[in-house]
């Protein structure tokens, strides 16, 4: 947070009103998603791989989000309120809100 | 005195074995010219320079020694190394010690260290799993000495992979055996009644001789039933008496048999034509390989089953089956819309028609669903059902088949080729060309899903494996390259994006799955690959690494080049995801300790320094690389390093998977 301080007290206040509540939820989010073992099978932003699918960027929206992890019962194991609370579940989501979109397969030359 | 030689064995009785070390020179002695064997033994093992003929040893010739000791006369080991270099092995990785220090002797000076020269390995099974590498490059098995007790016990689980991987190896363990003469102490806690006991459930085949014809004719036995399929391990005890005593001085002819290839087995005539009848009346017929290419030919072959059917093909990898760039490849999307599946050589048959979800149901041991339609025909080619035992369960499931041949499918391709050419019906001709219209179209899709798929988290950091694999391929692309192994479970990247189409492309996995296999078969693998001018890679996990880590010291000492590239996610990651799905079946929140993944699953705090750890064995090396803007020039430095001649490592910090 120490760049906060670099910044004009007006941009502060707008940063604030629309993204500080955000901000501050995805980093918990962050953490939340390494401490509850999401990057091992979904990889750190989300990207998917062998042991399961890509969450981020665009992740489906919360109410999906929740339903599924609290019952699913496929590969991925569920997870209940008492080991992910709301909370966490909520700023797990507003971090991948918050991965930027990924370049575009065909703009990568190593790949075409 | 000349050696005869007879049309299936070479007679060499201790005076003509003598006879021909003294008037022979350098002439080939014991070693038979092989029909059907590679090459005969090259020089010959009775080098005179090697083993002039003492005073004692011409003595022992007309008179009785005075001196009955161990080292009179000709050495028994020397005329093992007469057996084995009747065979043509070219390298012995080993572990050094004294239950074959006779044999050792014979082979590094009376042999000359050639046909098999000596590798110096730190662990047992890494010499094992050096042996299983260089076999699925040079398609020849190798040798390896180890002590027969705890040598063999730290072996176990390289010969157990090797089993399962069908690869055929010939071990030769020490064995004091005399428990009234062999010396008390060390080497008494090291001999054993019978050692091979502890390999038999995952050998083909072992022995125990108790004469040097005895020696001569298992040691042939042993690699003829090594080397007809399904391949796999042997194993010979060898008592060290017999290697340490001399050849006896009267009487005993000892000849070394001629080894004769066995034609593997071909599927019987009425079973190949009814497969064929199956597929080729079939709407949607779907081919299943996992080791079914044995050797480079059977790419070619299955190539021509698939077009002929325009049946697509779920290559599983045991082996380089199916080239990756042609539209007929595909992968398990195919089995549910299947009425006739062919399985060649599966090691899981059952796997492959049915699914297994590993969840909380059925009390908790997970549940079963078929993913094939009612009706739905198999048909199976596996050599293996002609070699199960009993204890360990490699032989998965057991699954029903319409079709079963017990027949090495490799050898039966060409009859069953020939088969479903006669059996395709005139009116089905147009069906199997739309049949292969839509497998383009739909091949085209996966390449494009691919691509996309490893788009994303491109910039990440760690670094995601689609990137290290593509940042790798960029670097060795217009190289004769072969990936040697990639034994992160679940990492396909290189299946998925590389245009893998020849045999040495891919080599497949361990068989076992038995932890610790990568590197130094890796490093076997890039030793056959060494002498054939190919470049070798391995995509190198962290835990794999650090079961036997002295083999970089082996790659570095025998100079052999490998770009071993780490997918370092620093943990037993398919552990990590086991102990958490288990904490929330069990409603636990997970204890990571500290870590990153559940305790006892993480290798970090402190991070393993492999870079330096490749360094202080002889290794080129750099890292950690976390930032993959900083990957294409620190591979490109590996390469040229590599193309020197030396073995590389690049430590880099991955993606989870
Ligand atoms: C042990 C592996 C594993 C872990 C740990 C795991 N997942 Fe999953 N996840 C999967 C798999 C596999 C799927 C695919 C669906 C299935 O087979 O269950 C999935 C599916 C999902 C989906 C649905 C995706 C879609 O597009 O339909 C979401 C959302 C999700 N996971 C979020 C999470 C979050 C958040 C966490 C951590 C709290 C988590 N997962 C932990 C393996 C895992």
């Amino acid at each position: 947070m120490t760049s906060i301080r670099f910044i004009a007290p007006m941009a502060l206040a707008i940063i604030l009103a629309s993204n500080g509540a955000f901000a501050a939820s995805a980093e918990e989010g962050k953490t939340a998603y390494v401490k509850n073992g999401c990057w091992g099978c979904h990889g750190f932003v989300g990207q998917g791989g062998s042991a399961g699918p890509k969450l981020a960027p665009d992740p489906k929206p919360l109410d999906f989000m929740a339903a599924f992890i609290r019952h699913t019962n496929g590969t991925m194991p569920p997870y209940s309120e008492k080991i992910l609370s709301v909370e966490d579940l909520a700023s797990i989501h507003a971090y991948l809100r918050s991965i930027p979109k990924s370049a575009d397969a065909k703009s990568i030359p190593l790949l075409n | 005195m000349t050696v005869k030689k007879k049309d299936t064995e070479t007679k060499a009785g201790r005076r003509n074995f003598l006879g021909g070390v003294i008037a022979s020179g350098a002439t080939a002695v014991m070693a038979p010219t092989l029909a059907g064997a590679a090459e005969p033994a090259a020089s010959g093992p009775a080098k005179a320079k090697t083993m002039p003929p003492s005073a004692k040893t011409a003595a022992s010739e007309t008179a009785i020694p005075p001196d009955m000791g161990h080292s009179a006369g000709v050495p028994g080991s020397d005329f093992m190394v007469d057996v084995i270099k009747s065979v043509d092995i070219k390298y012995l990785p080993s572990n050094c010690a004294s239950s074959f220090r006779a044999i050792h002797e014979s082979l590094i000076n009376y042999g000359g260290n050639t046909k098999p020269e000596f590798l110096t390995c730190m662990h047992e099974e890494s010499a094992v799993a050096m042996a299983h590498g260089y076999f699925k490059i040079a398609g020849k098995p190798l040798i390896t000495l180890c002590h027969g007790t705890v040598g063999l016990q730290h072996a176990t689980m390289g010969v157990y992979n090797a089993w399962c991987d069908r690869v055929p190896l010939i071990i030769l363990g020490g064995n004091d055996m005399d428990a009234a003469h062999r010396p008390p102490g060390v080497p008494t806690f090291h001999a054993a009644q019978d050692i091979n006991a502890i390999v038999r459930d995952y050998t083909k085949w072992d022995d125990t001789p108790v004469s040097l014809q005895h020696f001569s004719q298992s040691f042939v036995r042993a690699y003829k039933i090594a080397m007809t399929p399904p391949y796999g391990p042997v194993a010979i005890s060898l008592d060290a008496g017999l290697q340490q005593e001399p050849v006896k001085e009267h009487g005993e002819k000892l000849y070394i048999p001629r080894y004769v290839p066995t034609s593997p087995p071909q599927g019987d005539t009425g079973a190949v034509k009814e497969a064929a009848r199956l597929l080729a009346n079939a709407t949607n017929p779907v081919i299943v390989v996992d080791r079914a290419a044995r050797t480079p030919e059977g790419i070619p072959l299955l190539v021509q089953l698939a077009e002929l059917l325009q049946a697509k093909v779920f290559d599983q990898g045991g082996r380089m089956n199916f080239p990756k760039t042609h539209y007929l490849s595909s992968g398990p999307a195919a089995i549910p819309g299947a009425d006739v599946i062919i399985g060649m050589e599966l090691s899981d048959f059952w796997g492959t028609v049915n699914a297994f979800t590993d969840n909380a149901e059925n009390g908790g041991i997970g549940a079963n669903s078929t993913k094939i339609k009612p009706g739905t025909k198999l048909i199976s080619i596996s050599s293996v059902d002609l070699n199960t035992k009993s204890n360990y369960q490699d032989f998965q499931r057991y699954q029903v088949i319409d079709v079963p041949m017990a027949a090495d499918a490799q050898a039966t391709l060409p009859a069953l080729i020939e088969a479903v050419r006669s059996a395709i019906p005139n009116s089905a001709k147009d069906a199997i060309a739309k049949r292969g219209e839509a497998a383009k179209k739909s091949y085209a899709e996966v390449k494009l899903r691919a691509r996309q798929e490893a788009a994303v988290g491109w910039d990440a950091s760690p670094i995601s494996t689609a990137r290290v694999v593509m940042e790798t391929y960029a670097q060795i692309k217009d190289l004769d390259w072969s990936l040697v192994a990639a034994e992160s479970p679940g990492f396909n990247w290189p299946q998925r994006l590389w245009p893998m189409e020849k045999y040495h492309h891919w080599l497949g996995r361990s068989g076992g799955y038995g932890v610790g296999y990568g590197s130094p078969a890796a490093i076997g693998a890039a030793l056959a690959n060494r002498d054939l001018g190919r470049f070798s890679v391995s995509f190198q996990p962290d835990g794999d690494l650090m079961y036997a880590p002295g083999v970089l010291w082996t790659a570095a000492k025998h100079k052999i080049p490998l770009l071993s590239v780490m997918i370092n996610n620093r943990g037993y990651h398919q552990e990590v995801m086991h102990v958490q799905r288990l904490s929330n079946f069990r409603n636990r929140k997970v204890n990571l300790g500290g870590d990153m993944g559940p305790v006892g699953t993480s290798i970090m705090n402190p991070d393993i320094e492999y870079h330096k750890l490749a360094e202080s064995m002889g290794w080129w090396a750099k890292g950690p690389i976390k930032d993959p803007a900083q990957l294409a020039s620190a591979i490109k430095e590996a390469v040229a390093v590599v193309k020197s001649g030396q073995p590389a490592l690049l430590n880099v910090w991955t993606q989870p998977r």
